[in-house]
């Protein structure tokens, strides 16, 4: 656009349509700061060594990084596929049944008020505090319970981590249950764990759905504890993917083709639950 | 009546009275077992020392000496520092950044709902992944951002490799990474705006930066407060993208709270005094927590 143009343009856009197209300016830049650095590495992901290190905008696309990253003796990317995929979905099975039942029991039960508030504070405590400080206790006790770097571990401290905002998630989706509804069945003649089988339960799926969901991604995700608590053998993903960037010798294009690997599972959730993750993280956070 | 027989356990039959309790007990027996055992062996800890010898651990009882390592840690002062302005300087980021997306978004009339998608995809990343992306986006040869420096004509930076600036390029990660968060609790909240207000206020002549700074910041004003407590307390977590992108260094200068307990743990093998630094770190943490929901409470949030 040259000058006269721009003036003119200024000229006839009102201050409203300016600053409308200056937000239209900033959606879009933030667009490009989000996805931006996913094309990049994508971009390199598929480059050879020399065109990666000369950074070539234009090059020949390989799959030998993809090829590099899953049949690897070095990483056991595969192998760690198969232990990732076990412990998220061992350890989201329990969290999400534990947690349900816990939250639906402090909702609907006479719990005395110093019981449900202690429950809050405690895993709201747990919830803030670092991990990487209870790591150390959960090492030394897993050592001499013979349970060091096995799938047992990470499964069990997944669900512990990821209990907290389960539990939350699930309260407030019973508190969403009209109590008119539990009356009428208790009236019928159900008792409350038959009421809660076929009438509540049915109600709250998608809060079982949100739950199951983000506690998937947290658990695959998870690096602190999968990173102290196993070695070789029980190693998840983020440790293999983090192997990629901290071996002595770099290889930048296995590296971009693990990341890119690594974050597809949250990405196909993402596209097919993504109604419950928004739902699950905005009253995961503001509960 | 009912709802009262359902509320009272011995007005709900067996049934109801042992529901009650075993529906509870997987929870409570989960963590008592991991969190609440572990907490009393992390006090035990701090007070400890543990070596490992004949396949068995070792204990003894050694407060003063742990007390000491406090004293004689050489990464103890650069690590608050480091956190400290980490925590200030990335929050105060991410929180304009995620108000002003959120207003932004929520002013559009079409495709609210893409944008939000887009804009979270950060927070379901594998922090690990964005640890090795940001890593090749720095490098000092054929990073992105070298690449772009060099386009407008500027010379190379070391992003990683440098003390100065070490620590600023985990702040920009952490901000790339959790502005999405910000935005998704301010979205909602902007969202719940009451429209009656806003078309009031419109009506009665506000204009543009009236409405924002009259009408709906001071409504934000909890929703901001939660998502600020939240961040300030959460940012003390950062530990992955740290530990792939500089390990703390060069040096101690990109240390922060999380890594440095790594180390004193997993590399230092100092089980007793990183014990005793987790407890005190616990303190900060839940004494922050603490004085933060003062504020929540007072400013009218849920």
């Amino acid at each position: 656009m040259n000058a006269s143009a721009r003036g003119l343009a200024s000229l006839t856009w009102t201050p409203a349509a300016r600053t409308r197209a200056l937000g239209l300016a900033l959606i879009a830049l933030s667009i490009l700061i989000v996805v931006g650095p996913f094309i990049w590495v994508l971009a390199n992901s598929f480059k050879s060594p020399i065109a990666i290190l000369t950074g070539a905008w234009s090059f020949t696309p390989t799959l030998d990084n993809y090829v590099d990253v899953l049949s690897s003796k070095r990483s056991d990317f595969v192998h760690a596929l198969a232990t990732s995929f076990a412990v998220a979905a061992a350890s989201t099975s329990f969290v999400v049944v534990i947690a349900t039942l816990a939250a639906y029991s402090l909702h609907r039960f006479a719990w005395a008020q110093w019981a449900v508030r202690a429950m809050l504070v405690w895993t709201v405590a747990f919830h803030v505090i670092p991990i990487i400080t209870m790591v150390g206790p959960w090492y030394v006790a897993f050592r001499a319970l013979g349970l060091y770097d096995t799938r047992t571990a990470l499964v069990l401290t997944h669900v512990v981590i990821n209990l907290p905002v389960a539990l939350w998630l699930m309260m407030s989706f019973f508190r969403a249950v009209p109590p008119e509804i539990e009356e009428a069945a208790m009236v019928d003649g159900c008792h409350s764990l038959a009421a809660f089988w076929y009438i509540v339960l049915p109600l709250v799926v998608p809060g079982l759905v949100a739950t199951g969901v983000l506690a998937f991604i947290f658990s695959w995700n998870e690096f602190t504890i999968a990173l102290n608590l196993t070695s070789q053998a029980n190693a998840t993903v983020p440790v293999v993917v983090s192997k990629f960037a901290n071996d002595y010798e770099v290889q930048h294009g296995p590296m971009a083709a693990a990341s890119i690997l690594a974050t597809l599972p949250a990405l196909a959730l993402m596209f097919f639950g993504q109604r419950f993750v928004v739902q699950g993280l905005t009253l995961g956070a503001v509960k | 009546m009912i709802l009262r027989d359902l509320r009272d356990p011995r007005g709900g039959g067996i049934a109801g009275a042992t529901f009650k309790y075993w529906s509870v007990a997987p929870a409570v027996l989960v963590l008592a077992a991991l969190t609440v055992l572990p907490a009393l062996a992390l006090l035990r800890m701090s007070v400890s020392t543990i070596t490992f010898a004949d396949g068995r651990e070792h204990w003894a009882f050694t407060p003063a000496r742990n007390v000491a390592a406090l004293a004689s840690d050489p990464g103890l002062a650069a690590t608050i520092v480091n956190t400290l302005l980490f925590v200030v300087v990335a929050v105060a980021i991410e929180m304009a950044a995620g108000l002003a997306l959120a207003l932004l978004v929520g002013s559009l009339t079409r495709g609210k709902g893409v944008m939000r998608t887009i804009l979270i995809v950060p927070i379901l990343v594998p922090p690990v992944a964005i640890g090795n992306m940001f890593k090749l986006m720095y490098n000092y040869d054929f990073g992105l951002f070298n690449q772009i420096l060099v386009a407008v004509g500027l010379p190379a930076v070391s992003w990683l490799g440098s003390t100065s600036l070490a620590l600023w390029s985990i702040v920009l990660v952490d901000v790339w990474h959790w502005v999405p968060f910000v935005f998704l609790i301010l979205f909602a909240a902007v969202e719940a705006l009451p429209v009656d207000v806003m078309e009031a206020a419109h009506v009665d002549g506000a204009n543009r930066w009236q409405m924002l700074a009259r009408i709906k910041l001071p409504l934000l004003k909890p929703a901001i407060i939660v998502a600020l407590l939240f961040r300030a307390i959460l940012a003390f977590k950062a530990f992955d993208e740290v530990y792939l992108l500089t390990g703390g260094g060069p040096g101690t200068s990109s240390e922060l709270v999380s890594l440095h307990l790594y180390r004193v743990f997993f590399e230092q093998n100092q089980l007793g005094y990183g014990a005793l630094l987790s407890v005190l770190t616990i303190v900060v943490v839940l004494s922050l927590l603490g004085a933060g929901r003062r504020f929540v409470v007072g400013a009218g949030a849920p």
